[in-house]
C-alpha cells in the first residue's frame, strides 16, 4: 500500500529502534520484519488487535507492559529505562503529565487467526503457519473504582482484556469490577498469572480459583513472569489467537470514540481515539457529536510508545489527535469524534456526563488563598472533565468551594494535587452525597451540602445506594457482615471463589462508606480485604440532619445528614470530640448536637482560669517571646463561631475520620 | 536533661557586640548574674542548667581547695568576667546595680568563693553603693557561719528554696530538706543581717488546697522579707515528665494552680505582701528583687557560667551549656556564647508589652500600638486589666488577668 512521502521518516525511525533491538528480541521471539509492519492509515482491520489489561495496583501491569514493549521491538530494554527515566525528569521540570495511553506494537505470529463470520468466515490472505506481522494495540485502563466510567470507555476501545493476576496474591475485587465491565462490554478474556518468578508465588490455586471464576480450563491460564520475561512472546501469540480483529465500515462516515483526554501544557488536549467507522486524516475539520463544535486537526498520530505523526487513522485503529483546544471538557471521554464535512448521523453508544457521586466543601485556611483556590481548580479543571465546583460560603469556614468528584479516590487525589501543586492549605468538609428531598408542600430539592438542608416538613429523602463487593479470605465473613450490618447494608449473594476466599456482595448506602468504610474493612480483616462499588441506584432512607452548635450558633461545616437510628451517636461523638479539640474560652461554651430544635447530645467546655507561665526569668525571656510568635502564628488560624475560637486544627481534626490531628491543639 | 535553647545564630568567637548594642549604656541599669551549675542532687522537677557531681564524674569536693570541675569552673568564670570587661569597655557600663548568684546551688561553693567571683565583678565594673547582691540557697547548707560569711562577702539578700512546708510535697520534689531547717536558716540569715526571700512551687501532684495553706501559713510564721512562687511546669526532659507520662504523677491542673494562686494572692495581701511581678510578692517596695525587676524592665546584663543568659541592649545570647565545655572554651580564649540574637524593633515591642504586663507597674498605654490601644477597653470589660489604671494611662493586670496574662499579651499585641 502506499505510504505518503512525507511520513517516511517517521517510518524510518520505527525501522531505526526495531534494527537496534533486533539481536535481543530475536533470541526470544520471531521479530516483525520492518518492511512488513503494518503503518498507520493502511493497516487492514484484520491484522489489528486491540486489547487493555485489567489488573490490581500493583500486580504487575506496568512490569509487563513495559516488557511487551520490550520483546516485541519498539523499545529496547535497556533503552526503555532510561527513557522512562527521562520521562519522569521531564514530569517534573515542566510540571506535565505523559501517559502512553495507547501503544501501538508491531508482533510477527504464526497463530492461526480466528476465523470469523464478519469476514464471511474466510480467512485472511497469508499463508497458514507462516509468520505474519500484526499490529497490537495495548489502550491503559485507569486503576481505580471511581473512574469506573473512563473504564468502561477503554474497554469500549477494546475487543480482548488481559485479566492480569499476581500469582502470589489472587485476585482483588477491583479487578473483578472491571473483569465485570470487560465482560458485559464481550471481551474477550485472556487470564494470565504474574509474578510466576516469585518464591511465594501459587500458580495452581490461583489458577484455579480464576478458571473457577471465568468458567475457563486451569491450562488456558498464561504464567508469564514481567520482570523476567517468561511466557511474554507466548502471551503476544495468544493476544493475535483470541482477540478478534475489530470489524467496522471504512466507507462510512468517520466515527470515532473519546476513551481517555488530557491536558499537556505545550500541545493543549491530547484525545486518545479508537476509530469505529471510517477515518480520520490531518487537515481535516472534527466535529464532537455531543456538542457538535468543529476543530481543526492540527496532528493525527500514534503512539510507538512515543507519540508519532502518522497519516491517519483507519477502521480499528487506535491513536490520538491535537485540535488545540485548551480543556478537556471540549473533548470528553466517551463521546464520538466525526468528520465535520461529512458528519455521521448517530453517535456512538455509551457516552455520559461524568456525574459526581460524593461532594465535600473546600476551604483555604486562610481566607486570601481564596482567588489561588479558585484559580487552582480552574486550572486542574483542564485535566479533569469529572470535576464540578461551585463556589459556597460557610460561616464557619469563610468562602471556598463545594465540589464534587467522583468517588472517594477522587476527592483524595484533586485535594492533594491543590495542596502540592498549588501550595494550599485547605479545610475539607465531611464528604457527603447528594440527597433528594421531597417536603410535604410538594416542593423537592437536590441537597449536596448539609447546611442547605430545607427548612420545612419533610416527606421523604432518597439517597444513593451502591452495589459493593468484598473479597476477602473466609475466616472474616462474620467480621465483613457485622461491618457491613453496621452501615445500613443489604447482603446480596456470597460465593465462594476457593475454599479460603469468598466474594460477599452488598448494597450500601453511598453515604456510608464514603468516610472511613475502606479504613474500617481493612484494620477488621488484617489488610486481607478489598473492596470496589459501582453506583446502583437510590433508595429511601430514615434520614434526618444534625446540627452542631457552639454557645447556640450552628456551626454549618459540622452540620450532617445521618439516618435516624444513628443520629444520637453521631452527636454525642462530635460533640465529645469538639470538647476535646476547642481550647478552653475564658467563658463556658456549650457543645450541643441538635435535630431541628430538639438538642440530643451536650457537652460543656468548662471557662479557663490561667494560661500565664508563672516563670519568666533572665533566660526564659527569648523561649517565652518566641512561643508567643508561635502563638501569634497559631492565632492567624483560628475561626471564629460567635464568639468562640476555634483553632482550623480542630476544624481538621473533627472533621477528619480519627480525630488524631486534635493531639496538637491539646494543651 | 535541662530544657532546650532557643533556636539563635551564631555568636562571634571574641563575644563582640555591635556598636548598636553598647551605644548607650550608661543610661541604662546594669547588672550581672553569675550561674553555678553544681547540686548536690538533682530533683525530679528541675530543668535547671545543673549537674551533680556524680554526673560530671567527680568525687567529693575538697574543701577549701575547690578541686577538680568546679575548680574548673571558678577558673572560667574567672576568665569570663575578663573577657566581659573588654567586650563591654567600649559601651562604659555603669557600675553594677545588681548581682545574682543563681543555679544550681550556689552554696555548694564556700561563701569565700563566691566571694572572690563577687571581688571579680567589683574589680571589672565596680558595684553602686546600694547595690543588691543576692545568692540562691538550699535551706540545708545555710548555717550562721555561712550566713556570717554571706554577708561578710558583701551578700544582701538570700533566696531560700523553700518550695513547700508539707513533707510529702517535699518528697515528691525530691527536695531533702528538712522544714524545721528552713526556720532557722531564716533565722541565721535574719542574724546576719541578709534580707531574705522564700521560693515557693504551688502545684506539685499530690498537693491538696490545705496542703498549700499550710505552706503559706508556715511563711507567714517565717515572715521573709520576699517570696516568690511559682506554680509547676512539668518540663519537657525531666524526670517528673517521665512519671507524668507513665502515670505515675498526676499532671498539674491549670484551675487547680488558678485556686492556689488565687489563695496565694489572698493569703500574702493579708500579710502584707504586695505582688509586684506575676509570680512575687514584697514585703514593701524596697524589698522587690531589684535584679529580676530588671530583667523585666529590659536592663542590661552580662551573664556569667555555663547556659548564662545575657542581654545587652536589645542583643540576647547564651553560653554553652557543659561546664566542661564551658570551661574549654575560655580555656581556650574563646567567647562561652553558644548563639545569639539581636532583637528587631517588632521582637523589643513585643518583649516590653510581654514583659511590663506582667508587672503591678504595668505597662505605659502609650508604648502600644493603635489595635493593641483598642482592645484594652474589651479588657478592662472582661475584668483582665484594671480600668482605673487604664484611665490613668497605664495597663495593670487585675487578679483574672494575672491568671489570663497570656490572653491579655496577645491582645495587647492585636496577635
Amino acid at each position: 500500500m502506499p505510504v505518503a512521502s512525507a511520513d517516511r521518516g517517521t517510518l524510518g525511525r520505527f525501522s531505526v529502534l526495531l534494527v537496534q533491538t533486533r539481536p535481543e528480541v530475536l533470541a526470544l521471539s520471531p521479530l516483525a520484519r520492518p518492511d512488513s509492519v503494518p503503518p498507520p492509515a493502511s493497516t487492514p482491520p484484520h491484522l489489528l488487535r486491540n486489547f487493555c489489561i485489567i489488573a490490581h495496583i500493583d500486580h504487575g501491569k506496568s512490569t509487563l507492559a513495559d516488557r511487551m514493549l520490550g520483546v516485541t521491538g519498539i523499545v529496547e530494554d535497556r533503552q526503555m529505562r532510561a527513557q522512562y527515566l527521562d520521562r519522569m525528569d521531564i514530569e517534573r521540570e515542566r510540571g506535565i503529565t505523559i501517559k502512553s495511553q495507547a501503544v501501538r506494537m508491531p508482533w510477527a505470529s504464526a497463530t492461526k487467526e480466528p476465523a470469523r463470520p464478519e469476514h464471511g468466515g474466510v480467512r485472511p490472505e497469508g499463508a497458514p503457519g507462516g509468520l505474519r506481522t500484526y499490529v497490537l494495540n495495548m489502550i491503559d485502563t485507569p486503576g481505580h473504582v471511581d473512574f469506573t466510567y473512563e473504564v468502561s470507555r477503554s474497554l469500549a476501545a477494546c475487543e480482548g482484556a488481559v485479566l492480569l493476576v499476581d500469582a502470589a496474591q489472587g485476585i482483588e475485587a477491583q479487578t473483578l469490577a472491571n473483569l465485570y465491565l470487560a465482560m458485559e462490554n464481550d471481551l474477550a478474556i485472556i487470564p494470565v498469572l504474574n509474578k510466576i518468578d516469585l518464591p511465594s508465588a501459587q500458580p495452581e490455586k490461583y489458577a484455579e480459583e480464576i478458571a473457577g471464576l471465568i468458567g475457563c480450563d486451569t491450562a488456558d491460564v498464561l504464567r508469564v513472569s514481567g520482570k523476567t520475561g517468561e511466557g511474554v512472546p507466548a502471551l503476544l501469540d495468544r493476544i493475535v489467537e483470541v482477540v478478534p480483529p475489530p470489524v467496522g465500515d471504512a466507507d462510512a462516515p468517520a466515527r470515532a470514540m473519546i476513551f481517555d483526554s488530557v491536558y499537556d501544557t505545550y500541545r493543549g488536549v491530547i484525545t486518545y481515539v479508537r476509530v469505529i467507522d471510517g477515518s480520520l486524516s490531518p487537515r481535516e475539520k472534527i466535529a464532537m457529536m455531543s456538542t457538535k463544535a468543529t476543530h481543526e486537526l492540527l496532528e493525527i498520530g500514534v503512539s510507538s510508545p512515543e507519540p508519532v505523526p502518522a497519516p491517519g487513522l483507519g477502521v480499528g485503529e487506535v491513536g490520538y489527535l491535537i485540535t488545540g483546544v485548551k480543556d478537556v471538557r471540549q473533548s470528553k471521554v466517551g463521546d464520538t469524534v466525526t468528520g465535520a464535512h461529512r458528519m455521521a448521523s448517530t453517535a456512538l453508544g455509551g457516552y455520559k456526563d461524568p456525574r459526581p457521586m460524593v461532594f465535600s466543601g473546600l476551604y483555604p485556611l486562610d481566607g486570601s488563598d481564596y482567588p489561588i483556590l479558585r484559580d487552582a481548580l480552574d486550572r486542574l479543571k483542564l485535566n479533569d472533565a469529572a470535576l464540578v465546583y461551585e463556589p459556597e460560603t460557610s460561616a464557619a469556614l469563610g468562602f471556598g468551594f463545594r465540589v464534587g468528584f467522583l468517588g472517594m479516590l477522587h476527592l483524595e487525589i484533586v485535594r492533594e494535587r491543590l495542596e502540592r501543586e498549588f501550595n494550599l492549605d485547605l479545610i475539607s468538609t465531611l464528604p457527603n452525597v447528594e440527597y433528594q428531598v421531597r417536603l410535604d408542600d410538594g416542593s423537592t430539592a437536590e441537597v449536596t451540602n448539609p447546611s442547605e438542608f430545607p427548612t420545612g416538613r419533610v416527606a421523604s429523602i432518597t439517597e444513593p445506594v451502591v452495589r459493593g463487593t468484598i473479597l476477602a479470605p473466609s475466616e472474616f465473613i462474620g467480621t465483613i457482615m457485622e461491618l457491613c450490618q453496621s452501615r445500613r447494608g443489604t447482603l446480596r449473594g456470597m460465593d465462594y471463589l476457593s475454599p479460603e476466599r469468598v466474594e460477599m456482595r452488598y448494597t450500601l448506602p453511598l453515604a456510608e462508606i464514603v468516610f472511613d468504610f475502606f479504613d474500617a474493612l481493612k484494620s477488621r480483616t488484617r489488610g486481607y480485604a478489598s473492596f470496589d462499588y459501582e453506583p446502583d441506584g437510590e433508595q429511601e432512607a430514615d434520614l434526618v440532619k444534625v446540627d452542631i452548635l457552639l454557645q447556640g450558633d450552628t456551626v454549618d461545616a459540622f452540620s450532617s445528614i445521618v439516618h435516624r437510628d444513628k443520629a444520637y451517636a453521631y452527636g454525642v461523638q462530635m460533640a465529645t470530640k469538639l470538647k476535646e479539640l476547642i481550647p478552653r474560652q475564658q467563658f463556658e461554651v456549650p457543645v450541643q448536637a441538635a435535630i431541628g430544635a430538639r438538642v440530643i447530645a451536650r457537652e460543656t467546655i468548662r471557662a479557663i482560669r490561667k494560661d500565664v507561665l508563672a516563670k519568666c526569668y533572665g533566660g526564659d525571656i527569648s523561649r517565652k517571646r518566641k512561643l508567643l510568635e508561635k502563638q501569634k502564628e497559631g492565632k492567624k488560624r483560628m475561626k471564629m463561631v460567635g464568639s468562640v475560637e476555634v483553632p482550623q486544627e480542630a476544624f481538621i481534626a473533627a472533621l477528619s475520620q480519627d480525630g488524631s490531628a486534635g493531639e496538637k491543639t491539646k494543651k | 536533661m535541662p530544657s532546650a535553647f532557643p533556636p539563635g545564630d551564631p555568636a562571634p568567637a571574641d563575644g563582640s557586640l555591635p556598636a548598636s548594642a553598647l551605644s548607650g549604656m550608661p543610661s541604662r541599669t546594669f547588672s550581672v548574674y553569675v550561674h553555678v551549675p553544681f547540686c548536690r542532687v538533682r530533683c525530679g522537677y528541675c530543668d535547671f542548667n545543673t549537674y551533680t557531681l556524680p554526673e560530671l564524674g567527680e568525687g567529693a569536693p575538697a574543701v577549701g581547695a575547690v578541686p577538680g570541675l568546679m575548680g574548673a569552673f571558678f577558673e572560667a568564670a574567672q576568665a569570663e568576667l575578663r573577657l566581659a570587661g573588654g567586650v563591654l569597655s567600649e559601651g562604659a557600663p555603669p557600675a553594677a546595680g545588681t548581682v545574682f548568684f543563681g543555679g544550681g546551688t550556689p552554696t555548694m561553693l564556700p561563701p569565700e568563693v563566691l566571694g572572690e567571683l563577687l571581688d571579680g565583678i567589683r574589680g571589672q565594673w565596680g558595684l553602686r553603693p546600694d547595690a543588691e547582691v543576692t545568692t540562691e540557697a538550699n535551706p540545708d547548707t545555710i548555717t550562721p557561719q555561712v550566713a556570717e560569711s554571706l554577708a561578710a562577702q558583701g551578700f544582701t539578700r538570700v533566696s531560700l528554696g523553700m518550695q513547700s512546708a508539707v513533707p510529702h510535697v517535699l518528697r515528691t520534689l525530691d527536695r531533702t530538706h528538712d522544714p524545721a531547717n528552713v526556720a532557722q536558716a531564716v533565722g541565721a540569715l535574719r542574724a546576719a543581717g541578709l534580707q531574705v526571700s522564700l521560693d515557693l512551687i504551688y502545684g506539685t501532684p499530690g498537693e491538696s488546697l490545705p496542703d498549700w495553706r499550710r505552706s503559706l501559713d508556715a511563711v507567714a510564721e517565717l515572715a521573709p522579707d520576699h517570696v516568690s512562687a511559682y506554680a509547676l511546669v512539668v518540663e519537657e526532659g525531666t524526670r517528673m515528665a517521665a512519671q507524668v507520662r507513665r502515670g505515675e504523677l498526676p499532671a498539674p491542673q491549670d484551675d487547680d494552680e488558678a485556686d492556689k494562686y488565687e489563695l496565694a494572692d489572698e493569703v500574702l495581701a493579708s500579710l502584707g505582701y504586695a505582688w509586684y511581678e506575676i509570680s512575687n510578692w514584697a514585703r514593701d517596695p524596697g524589698a522587690a528583687c531589684r535584679h529580676n525587676l530588671a530583667y523585666w524592665r529590659g536592663g542590661d546584663w552580662w551573664g556569667i557560667g555555663p547556659g548564662a543568659h545575657s542581654h545587652v541592649g536589645g542583643v540576647r545570647w547564651w553560653n554553652v551549656r557543659h561546664p566542661r565545655a564551658y570551661a574549654d572554651r575560655l580555656a581556650g580564649g574563646a567567647s562561652p556564647a553558644h548563639a545569639r540574637e539581636s532583637l528587631d524593633d517588632g521582637q523589643r515591642h513585643d518583649e516590653l508589652v510581654l514583659l511590663g504586663s506582667r508587672l503591678a507597674e504595668g505597662l505605659a498605654l502609650d508604648v502600644l500600638t493603635g489595635p493593641g490601644r483598642r482592645a484594652v477597653a474589651g479588657l478592662i470589660a472582661e475584668g483582665l486589666v484594671d480600668g482605673t489604671q487604664a484611665v490613668r494611662g497605664r495597663v495593670v493586670l487585675t487578679l483574672r488577668g494575672r491568671l489570663l496574662a497570656d490572653t491579655v499579651v496577645h491582645r495587647l499585641l492585636a496577635a
